[in-house]
């Protein structure tokens, strides 16, 4: 009975999911609120922004996420030496060898936070840029959540502005002359529903905080795929070798057929 | 036949090279087999570019057994270790995301090409008598390359695989009376499960690719028995030579193993600028939420096929639930691939190739060929995509009305092929083949 009611269970949930929505095959619209988003200006062979990137994930990132699939050494490849990311970026004691993990139970995390916070390592690839740059840029502060603060991209998330002393607090000001319903269009003034005002300014200006998330995304976006930038390198050879064999073969063809009529 | 009868090989321009052939040849039928496969299996001459995908798919098929091996050797097909095993192939392992990358976009890459093969089959009836069993042998390659996909998709253990595994498993419950116990059977477990990824895994790793090459034998056997068709769609063998050669065919080695090497760097080309520059195709061969582990307990919003399952989705989804059931739309589906086995038969035209059928013929194969890409793109997008007709149509949506529509059409084109394919204008077929 209670394989059947399973089942049953299996199906009906299915039944409903599979006409309900399917997977549009585009990370731009992978944002949950229909939230237009923000083009992120990242630069993969850019090595000074992303040690940047990496010094900023370290920081504020590393503590409650892991990204568990990379290695520390591996930031070698952005022009660092392991003493460096030893002294600059390894905080909790870990070996330079050792894969990027937080010491935070996912037991833990979620009585703090509601839900763990995912490991970051292909976060790029599941999200995007373009919704990394707008989320990390959207949020605001919210009295009504547990954390105090909300995001316009990812509506009531669980998670706190980590970057918060960086960017500063901003608060969602909605104006009366529009009517409800429309609020989260208002991003960047589009719609001129909803503003996001600065309250109280953090450490950076407005300018210096969208570089920062720049860099961090950039570094994400790395990490997301260490060797996109040797397969990119590696390609161009290849094709180079092929679009030079094509015309030998082409010859070898015409040699052989010159008799078939 | 005794040894001694074969004369002994000559010609490769080395003493010791002949000997050892003719030691080999008079212990098994090494020269026989090149002549009967290669040097002597006369081909048409006319070929076109229709004719590459065949070879072609056979080379994926060599791309995806061997970058399988070498992925196996570092995947683990456990659920806790899965798709960190995949990451790490893609990190750590030496050339692992080069592997990787040829093996996910070989997939898509294998359905390219036997979609094009099937395609030159219905352009130029090479399903039509005497080559049924070809054709047959080809419908169960690709029933069981689709199965190899399916397998083969879960192995990451992403949303994806997680939640699209699912959905394919629960079609099998829609099953009156059986379907619960049969889903349960093909799971292994009550959810899908480190049962069933350790289950999948050896049906993609062994069992199917076993039947593929078994398959694909068959396939070429049988076509070497009744010899190839051609862009003409007639019979090469009416008109021989004295020695039984026919006049319009060409030995397949040397002139068309010379003429698919170029089709192979083409197609070599294409294959790298995918694999070296958009590994993803914009999240058609590699889907973006695939890069979220696995979670049972949270359904992704949108769950869909790759794109080469789409057009039977969009027809799965297309049907209406019937007595509350989904099973009518299961049935929909499974005929409308099942259906290909009867296309030799429901073909009653006196021509095969497309050049000297009539208009109704050529109507009718448009038609398919823009339903079923209207039905593939709908499939991979949600129903709500085109909007919603106005309350003259109980403000239906505008995607699941053209679906139905394309799917009415996708089945009309099989079941009135007897009919309009007799009645059609079909022009005279040309004694000799042309160009």
């Amino acid at each position: 009975m209670k394989k059947l009611i399973t089942s049953l269970l299996l199906s009906a949930a299915v039944l409903v999911a599979v006409p309900a929505a399917l997977f549009a095959p585009s990370a731009v619209m992978a944002s949950e609120g229909g939230v237009r988003l923000d083009r992120a200006p990242i630069e993969p062979t850019d090595v000074v922004s992303l040690q940047s990137g990496a010094r900023t994930f370290a920081n504020y990132c590393l503590n409650c996420h892991s990204a568990s699939l990379m290695r520390w050494n591996r930031l070698t490849e952005l022009g660092l030496n392991e003493s460096q990311i030893m002294d600059n970026l390894i905080f909790d004691g870990s070996k330079v060898g050792d894969l990027m993990n937080v010491s935070m139970t996912k037991k833990d995390a979620r009585k703090w936070f509601g839900a763990a916070p995912p490991d970051l390592s292909v976060i790029a690839r599941a999200r995007g840029a373009d919704w990394l740059y707008s989320y990390l840029r959207g949020f605001y502060r919210d009295p009504a959540r547990p954390t105090g603060w909300n995001n316009y991209v990812f509506e009531n998330v669980g998670m706190p502005n980590p970057l918060w002393q960086l960017q500063g607090e901003r608060v969602r000001v909605e104006h009366a002359v529009m009517k409800g319903g429309e609020a989260k269009e208002g991003h960047g003034g589009a719609a001129g529903t909803v503003k996001y005002e600065m309250v109280k300014p953090g450490s950076l200006t407005p300018v210096q905080y969208d570089e920062t998330v720049r860099d961090l995304v950039n570094f994400l976006v790395y990490m997301g795929e260490p060797a996109a930038t040797t397969r990119k390198q590696i390609g161009i050879f290849v094709l180079l070798f092929l679009l030079a064999l094509w015309p030998l073969v082409y010859l070898l063809k015409r040699e052989f057929w010159k008799d078939v009529h | 036949m005794a040894a001694a009868e074969k004369p002994p090989v000559t010609g490769t321009g080395s003493a010791a090279l002949d000997g050892a052939l003719t030691w080999v040849d008079q212990r098994f039928p090494l020269i026989s087999t090149w002549k009967a496969h290669l040097a002597e299996y006369y081909a048409p001459k006319n070929f076109n570019f229709w004719y590459y995908f065949g070879g072609l798919a056979m080379l994926v098929l060599g791309i995806q057994i061997v970058t399988g091996i070498f992925l196996t050797m570092n995947y683990k097909p456990d659920a806790n270790l899965a798709f960190a095993s995949v990451e790490y192939i893609m990190r750590e392992v030496p050339g692992g995301w080069f592997i990787r990358y040829m093996h996910s976009t070989g997939a898509s890459a294998f359905f390219i090409c036997v979609y094009l093969h099937m395609f030159r089959a219905l352009l130029y009836g090479s399903h039509r008598k005497p080559r049924e069993l070809i054709w047959i042998f080809g419908v169960l390659i690709y029933l069981l390359l689709m199965g190899e996909a399916f397998f083969g998709y879960l192995l990451p253990w992403g949303q994806m695989s997680y939640w699209g595994a699912q959905v394919i498993i629960n079609l099998f419950s829609a099953i009156p009376f059986i379907g619960p116990d049969l889903s349960l059977w093909i799971r292994g477990d009550y959810v899908i499960s480190d049962a069933t990824l350790n289950r999948f895994f050896a049906l993609h790793v062994i069992a199917l690719p076993l039947a593929l090459l078994g398959l694909v034998m068959a396939h070429l056997l049988a076509l070497h028995e009744v010899g190839s068709n051609n862009p003409d769609g007639i019979e090469i063998s009416k008109h021989k030579d004295a020695k039984g050669v026919p006049l319009d065919g060409i030995p397949f080695h040397p002139y068309y193993t010379v003429k698919d090497i170029l089709g192979v760097v083409v197609f070599l080309i294409v294959f790298s600028i995918i694999v070296f520059f958009t590994p993803e195709m914009g999240g058609y061969f590699l889907e973006y939420n695939n890069f979220v582990p696995a979670d049972p307990l949270k359904t992704p919003a949108h769950i869909a096929p790759v794109w080469y399952f789409t057009p039977y989705y969009s027809i799965l989804r297309g049907v209406p639930p019937m007595f509350n059931s989904q099973f009518p739309g299961v049935v929909a589906m499974g005929v409308s691939v099942m259906v290909l086995f009867a296309l030799p038969w429901l073909d009653r035209s006196p021509v095969k190739s497309i050049r000297y059928r009539g208009p109704y013929f050529k109507g009718a194969l448009a038609a398919f060929v823009v339903v079923f890409l209207i039905l593939g793109y709908l499939g991979t997008e949600t129903i709500t995509v085109w909007g919603q007709f106005g309350p003259w149509l109980d403000n239906a949506d505008r995607a699941t009305v053209v679906a139905r529509i394309c799917t009415v059409v996708y089945f009309l084109f099989f079941f009135l092929m007897p009919w309009y394919t007799k009645v059609d204008k079909t022009k005279p077929e040309p004694e000799r083949v042309t160009h």
